[in-house]
This record gives C-alpha cells, structure tokens and sequence, in this order.
C-alpha cells in the first residue's frame, strides 16, 4: 500500500455542548492535533454535527484542500453515516474520513479525571489521524440483481412465499423434493384452534400455485448444486432424470422441519403398536382408523426438553472432516432427543384431545405433561378441553411413564402422578407420543450447498433473532417457516410472507451496492495454498490456476483471511494492515 | 526469566505500583465489543483512563502479528474482545481469533512475556458493565505485573514470526 498523494488531514473536535467540552480540555486537543504528521488543519467546533460544524467541514475540506477528515467526537455506530456524507458533498470520497470516539470511551467514563481524560483524548485523536494517513478512497460496486426467485420447499410457508412473490410479479420456481405439494400440513386432518381441515388452506393454496404462471414448480427435485451470489445464484437440479439449471436473484429456504421419531424402544415405540406419534394418530384420526377407544393416552415433550446439543460446531460440520466427524458423534448423541421446546405440540395434543372427545364423547382422553405451554389464546384452547372432561396429569421428567402389554388388547401405562402424590395405573387403547418438530439430515447438505450456517439446534439461523428474523448470512437467501425453528401455520404463513417481501426488495431494486471493505489478494505474493478458501464462511475465496481470487459481491469484509493469510498475501481494504499498525504504533509514541 | 529474576521483578514492580501508568490497548470488533464499550460510555461507568481501543470489523481480523507489535512498541497489556461465540457477526470470525489467540500465548510464553498481559474476552453489545470490569481488572493485574520489559533487542527472533 502507498500514499497516492500527501495527506492534507483535517482534525474536528466536537465539544458536543459539555458531554466532551465539560471534561475533555478541548482546546488543548485542538492545539496537539495541530501537531501531527500531516495535519494541516484543525479547529474545535460547539456540536460538529450541527448544520454549523458540518458545514465548516466541508468549508474546510475546499479551502484547506483537505484529502482526509477526523472527526474527534462520539461513537461512530451512530454519527460516522452522517460525516462521511458530509464528506461526499464536498467531493471527498467517503472511505477518506476517519472519527475519534472521545464522547463514549472517554469524556463519559472518565468523567471525574479531566487531566488524564484530556490526555487520553489526545492519544485517540492521534491514533485516528494516523490511522487517516494511511486511508484510501474504496468504491462500491454495483451488481445486477436477476429478477428470479428460488423457493426450496413446497409446504405451507413455500407455497405463501412463492405466490406472494409471484403476485408482485416476479418468476419464482419453486422446489419440491416429494412428488406431491403441500409438506406436513397435507398429512394433518384438522388444524388448531379452529378445528378446520388442513385441505380447506393447503388446497386452495396449491391450486393458486400450480395455476399462477409466474410460477415453476419442480416436483420431485433434488437440488445438485448452488453456487453465486446474491442477485446471480446458479442453481442446478434434477427433476426425475432431467437435469434443469436455473439462475436466480434470491433463495428463499423454506424446507420445512421433520416430525422427531423416537428411537426404537423409547417409550416401547416401534416395540409396542398401540404406541405411535401424536402425527400418526392424527393421520389415524384423519382417515377414519381409528375405532371408539375407552380410553387414549397422551404423553407430551418426548424427545424434546431433553439432551444436550454442543453448539456451534454443527454449523461447522459444512467445513472439515474432523468437525464432520465430531458431529456425526454428537449426532448420534442428539437421537436422545432435542433440548429446545417444540413450541406446538401442547396446542397439538389438546386439539386431537378435543377432537376424541368430540367424535366420542364416552372416551376418556389423559394428557401426561410435564410443563404445560399453552401460549397466546391457546389457553381457551386449554380450557375448553378441561370443559370436555380431559384429565391433565403432571408427570416428572426423570420418572417417565411405564408403558408395558396388558390383556384384551390393551395397554398398562404407570405413571407417577405429581398431585395425588401417588403412582396411578391407566388401561388404555392407544398411546400417542406428543415429539417435537426438528431439523432434518438435509438440511446440513443445504446448508452446505448455500453455504449458510445452522443454528445451535440444527435449524437455519438467521441473521439476527431479534432484528432480521428471515434473513440469512449470506445476502439475497431468506427463511420461511420451520426451517428456522419450530412455527405453527399462522407462524408460518407470516415468516413466509416476511421472507418474500424480504426478497422482493432486492428483485424490485434490480441493482445492488456492494460491500467496499472487502479482501483483496496480491498475486504476486499468493502460493495457492487454500487456507482462504477453507476459512471463508462466505465461500468469498476460490482458488484458481493455482492463485486466489476474491468474489466480491460474496465477501462481507471480516478479514479472517487476511490475518490467517500464511504469506500476508491478503490485503483488506480500509482495515489493512498499515491502517491498523499505524493505530498501534501511534498509540505508543507520545 | 528465572525465578530469582521474576521474584525481584515483581518486588519493583509493587514499589511501582503507585507511579506505574499502564498502557493497554484493546481490540474490539465493530459489532459486539465496540458496542459495548460505547455502552459503558452511554452508562458513565467509570473505568480507568489506561485503555485505548483499536476497532476492526471483525475479531477474526485480528492477527497476532497486531499483538505482538503493541508489546514491542511498549503496551503494557492486550486485550482482545468479540462477540461471544456464537454470536459472531460473521458467523464464525470469533473462534478463528480464539484459535489464533492460544497460538500467540505459547509464542508469548517462548518470549518470556507474562502470560497475564495478553487477555481474550467475550463482550456483547449489551455488556457494558463487563466491559468497564474488564478494564478495571486488566490495569489492575497490569500494574501487579509491572511495566513490560518486552523490548525491542529481546525480540530480535520477531522475523522468524514475520514471513
């Protein structure tokens, strides 16, 4: 890296009315600044973010010839978008500019020690304006975004978000791995709490789907490989026999989630056929299988609540052998069941409880819970089974129910009731396991494939929980109902939509800023050794004819490469190498 | 260091106590640890004027060569902050430095370098109080230690770090 031309800097201190001028001795900062190497300018100003301090910026940047700006003031996560603007108005590239935080980690947290505040200011002001030395102006690149979407899955939330973007006008092809429409609201009779059929909201779906022609559908696909990025992925997949290569602008993942399957022998399942899963009775229940019982059990959070998941390194399993490895032994560990709340399946057993009891109001129906979660107005929901006479019984998580044959057909369950105090006996017809919704195997190929991690529980993880809910790592893919967690259908539907309007802002935009501070690889210095390309978790780095290159529309400019880079080869723009030794070196010389 | 020296060192060291202004430099990643350094600040929790921050967008991007560096321009501590992990911004940049950071360690201890005067730590955005603990303990562990005698002719073997 070199200087292109001498740096002119120019040094703002902001008093920022007495927040920094009521500890800081501003003046005295202003004064050293002066000081520096390259400096040439430097003023104190009221609040530098007023219309009066930007303005003499820009005043300033003209009359001085200023080609770098410090701004000694607050925190940057705040006012470093208004400046650099500022900076832009006056014809200085923005990646020219530079700020001191003396406000938050220095008049604020030293307030009583204006001495030792002042000087520290200095040293932050110091620090910046070496660091602004060795600045260069970074563009932004622009890149087309193909107005074409992907939907994987064609469940409840697949099908809401390919017909949302399809109504705003956008090609979707939406994906499906079985022959059939519709994933695992297809195989529910009713649904809760209206009690409904399922086929009254799936049908009309798959049928406003298969007739929309802004629609692709691809049943019985099997995705063979994703590579791009956001705004130009490539798809390739196979339909049957026949090989179909898409491109795409957006990827919207919604592949759904599996019903858990307890292992053989867990609660005598697959032992005993008297016991199945709450999902195959409700199919029993759906298809008329199910004949007058006198009595039907239900026993909730099997397989959930349970087992421990060692976190992060199943996103990792997409890397190394070694953490494939790893995983496949927590894997086999994690069959004993997953250690989040299933969210639906209290609402799920109460629904087929009231439904027995509708259709045999004579039959007795026992819930054994151990915590019963009946959130939003799902509590009417519970309170209406009491009404119907279903017995909730509280059991404890580390005395499970026995379940052993019993004459005439039936079965014995023991269980340790937690409010009589004492060990109760039930003869019943039927057992159902109420298991949780979780991830399946798939998804860590998915995963792989669009190179996107995998939360703690081996769900899709979103960028953040709380602010972007529907959005993945990776720019341009989305996530749509219980790929990223156990939902119910109103759940669903809503992230489904979400993730469509989500996508559609990038398709209706058609062009895309791309990220400035990314990686960039001097060739002469790269040996091709592939450390970059394994430690990206963007798939940025790719190594070809022996050298690495950079993708930039795929980089989102962390810099791990760049640090792990064995010949330095890896330069990242605006945090290099030079930018940040110049901040240590300046930190020291006084 | 042999005992005896480290014995003496340490008996300075504490007659020092008083006069001894350290200077520790800390590496914060822009998402997590700056945050919450700004936090403290938006709290007025008192720390310290010892620290200087250095940001960088990630803690991946931290290379122990940027430590390494400090010591020998004279820091008296180190510390390095990110997201915790699992919070990453960039999915997994955290755990790159961590892996960096034991490998730095076992150069430092080949250095003779206190082991106390390099720290990692995991500070979100919402841990301002951690953050101004941090800083509190590290000067004071700093000062405990004395100045850093890392200087420039003891390193002289820094090229063989350096490729």
């Amino acid at each position: 890296m070199t200087i292109l031309e001498e740096p002119r800097i120019g040094v703002f201190v902001c008093h920022c009315g007495i927040n920094i001028g009521g500890v800081v001795n501003v003046p005295d900062v202003v004064e050293y600044a002066k000081t520096l190497p390259n400096v040439v300018w430097a003023e104190g100003n009221l609040y530098t973010c007023s219309e009066a301090g930007l303005s003499s910026i820009k005043d300033s940047i003209k009359k001085n010839g200023l080609n770098r700006v410090v701004v000694a003031s607050c925190t940057p996560r705040t006012h470093e978008p208004l400046f650099r603007s500022t900076c832009e108005e006056a014809g200085l590239n923005k990646y020219l500019f530079e700020m001191a935080n003396i406000r938050e980690q220095c008049s604020w947290v030293h307030s009583h020690q204006p001495e030792e505040a002042t000087m520290k200011a200095r040293d932050i002001v110091r620090m910046a304006a070496a660091r602004a030395r060795w600045l260069e102006p970074q563009d932004e690149p622009e890149v087309d975004v193909s107005d074409s979407a992907m939907v994987i899955g064609a469940g409840i939330s697949g099908l809401t978000a390919a017909v949302t973007l399809a109504n705003q006008g956008f090609k979707v092809h939406l994906v499906e791995k079985d022959p059939q429409l519709g994933g695992i609201t297809r195989r529910l009779g009713k649904i809760y709490p209206t009690l409904q059929d399922s086929s009254e909201i799936i049908d009309p779906l798959i049928k406003t789907a298969t007739s929309n022609k802004n629609i692709e559908i691809y049943t019985s696909a099997t995705l063979k490989d994703i590579s791009g990025y956001v705004g130009n992925f490539k798809v390739a997949l196979k339909k049957g026999a026949e090989d179909v290569k898409l491109d795409v602008g957006t990827i919207v993942i919604a592949s759904g989630a599996l019903n858990y399957e307890p292992p053989k022998g867990s609660f005598q399942y697959r032992v005993l056929d008297k016991v199945v899963t709450q999902l195959q009775l409700e199919e029993m229940l759906a298809h008329g299988k199910l004949a007058e019982p006198e009595r039907i059990l239900m026993i909730q959070c099997v397989g959930s609540r349970i087992g421990e998941v060692w976190t992060y390194e199943l996103s990792d399993m997409t890397q190394s052998f070694a953490a494939r490895l790893l995983s496949k032994i927590l894997g086999a560990k994690k069959e004993e069941g997953w250690p989040y709340c299933s969210k639906i399946c209290c609402m799920n057993a109460i629904k087929n409880a009231i439904r027995i009891k509708e259709l045999w109001p004579k039959a007795h129906v026992d819930i054994l819970f151990s915590d019963l979660r009946t959130y939003k107005e799902y509590e009417d929901f519970y309170r209406r089974a009491r009404r119907l006479e279903v017995k909730f019984i509280r059991y404890i998580r580390e005395i499970p129910p026995g379940i052993v044959e019993a004459p005439d057909n039936k079965l014995k369950v023991t269980v340790y009731d937690t409010l009589a105090g004492v060990e109760t006996e039930f003869l019943c017809d039927l057992v159902a396991l109420s298991t949780p919704l979780c991830p399946s195997k798939e998804d860590v190929m998915l995963a792989r494939m669009l190179k996107v991690p995998l939360g703690p529980d081996g769900f899709f993880m979103e960028a953040h929980p709380k602010l972007r809910p529907v959005d993945c790592q990776s720019d341009g893919i989305f996530i749509a109902g219980t790929a990223c967690g156990p939902k119910d259908i109103p759940e669903s539907i809503i992230s489904a939509k979400a993730a469509a309007a989500r996508a559609s802002i990038l398709m209706a935009n058609k062009k895309l800023k791309a990220e400035a501070l990314t990686a960039d690889v001097n060739t002469d210095l790269c040996i091709g050794c592939g450390l970059c390309e394994e430690l990206c978790p963007y798939g940025a780095h790719k190594i070809e004819k022996g050298k690495s290159t950079t993708i930039a529309a795929l980089c989102r400019g962390c810099g791990v490469c760049a640090a792990d880079c064995p010949r330095r080869a890896i330069t990242m723009r605006h945090y290099g190498d030079r930018q940040i030794l110049a901040q240590v070196e300046a930190m020291m010389a006084q | 260091m042999s005992e005896v020296e480290s014995v003496q060192r340490a008996g300075e060291a504490k007659a020092d106590i008083a006069s001894f202004d350290p200077r520790i430099l800390v590496f914060t990643c822009n998402w997590c640890s700056y945050a919450g350094a700004d936090l403290a600040g938006t709290s007025r929790l008192q720390h310290p004027p010892n620290a200087r921050i250095i940001r960088t967008m990630c803690s991946g991007r931290i290379d122990p060569i940027f430590v390494l560096e400090a010591l020998r321009d004279g820091a008296d501590g180190v510390i390095v902050t990110g997201c915790h992990p699992g919070d990453c911004h960039y999915v997994k940049g955290n755990f790159r430095a961590e892996k960096r950071f034991h490998f730095l360690k076992m150069a430092l201890k080949k250095l003779g370098v206190e082991e106390d005067r390099v720290r990692l730590a995991w500070i979100s955005a919402g841990e301002g109080e951690k953050f101004s603990l941090l800083v509190k303990d590290m000067v004071n562990r700093v000062k405990e230690l004395g100045p850093s005698s890392f200087k420039p002719s003891k390193i002289k073997s820094m090229e063989v770090l350096t490729p």
